[in-house]
């Protein structure tokens, strides 16, 4: 990862496709769609994730999101929420990839419904598959490096460690390992779970993430158009703060005034 | 479902939009270039999904 010149050249790539927002945001929980795509103007970002669900057959006509959120602007994430097993996520992508018509996908296969914990043994199997099916894979994890480097080994094309459960907006519980899977990936990293304010999302890419995946932290925020800002620029300030590297922490205190002169 | 019907034409009576949504015939996908060809029979279990907002 080589500093950019300026902010406009900072790019990121996944999978051969290159963005500049480095903040991804999921497209749930919000009161209408009308908000949602408002939320989602206001971050900046350029790839949502998106639920894979039946239609509605008693009422074709309600309105659609991709009405809202224009998929030819904004890149859809198929993601398989919801899915505990590897073969249920798989089943989920090969449907979306016929609903959508590409490979780019996020995969999560959750191990329990209380904390939304990833499977890896099961993660790790449908991420094999996947790849063997010509799928690109981005896969939620646990903020393990080991499990983070054999998801990359199986063909991942990111990996996304949660930063804390699903949902729950405790922020990032382990810097240590989230670090440690940064520097030992040679896909992008992106905290994927467990935002739940700007200072948050700033202190992923602190840690040299590539991005930070978020939903309910801007879809429960009182004003999620105004959060979606914050979050905006939280990224761009972490991403910053991490190019421009940070002081060395000192034990005490050193005086920003010259001590030269002093009367 | 009635017989000799194809999928698409089977999601047009649905009032479905073949562009927008994903058809899985008895666990197979049906591919969209194919869903005027495919024909519905007796006893066919299908999933038709689409996009909704999601994390």
């Amino acid at each position: 990862m080589n500093a950019p010149q300026s902010m406009s050249s900072d790019s990121w790539t996944v999978a051969g496709r290159t963005f500049t927002s480095r903040l991804i945001v999921g497209t749930g929980k919000y009161k209408s769609l009308e908000e949602n795509a408002a939320a989602v103007e206001a971050s900046g970002a350029e790839i949502v994730t998106v639920a894979v669900r039946r239609v509605n057959i008693s009422d074709p006509s309600q309105p659609m999101l991709t009405d809202f959120i224009d998929p030819k602007k904004i890149t859809y994430l198929p993601n398989t929420a919801g899915c505990f097993t590897a073969d249920d996520a798989i089943r989920t992508l090969r449907l979306a990839r016929e609903a959508g018509g590409w490979n780019l996908v996020k995969l999560e296969v959750l191990g329990e419904a209380k904390t939304l914990y990833p499977d890896m043994r099961e993660t790790l199997k449908a991420t094999e598959i996947l790849v063997k099916e010509g799928f690109e894979p981005m896969v939620y994890c646990v903020d393990d490096p080991i499990a983070a480097k054999q998801l990359e080994e199986a063909g991942a094309v990111a990996i996304m460690p949660l930063g804390a459960p699903i949902g729950s907006g405790l922020g990032i519980q382990n810097r240590v390992t989230i670090r440690l899977i940064v520097e030992g990936a040679g896909v992008p990293v992106l905290v994927d779970a467990g935002v739940g304010t700007a200072s948050d999302a700033a202190q992923a890419m602190e840690l040299g993430c590539d991005g930070v995946l978020m939903n309910t932290a801007i879809a429960e925020a009182k004003d999620p158009v105004l959060m979606a800002r914050a979050m905006k620029a939280a990224v761009e300030s972490g991403r910053l703060a991490y190019l421009a590297g940070r002081m060395q922490k000192r034990r005490y205190a050193d005086p920003s005034s010259p001590l030269a002169g002093l009367i | 479902m009635t017989g000799g019907l194809s999928v698409a034409a089977m999601l047009g009576e649905l009032g479905l939009d073949p562009r927008k949504v994903a058809v899985e015939r008895n666990l197979e996908i049906v591919p969209r270039g194919t869903l005027g060809d495919v024909a519905v029979a007796e006893g066919d279990a299908f999933e038709i999904v689409h996009f909704v907002g999601g994390g």
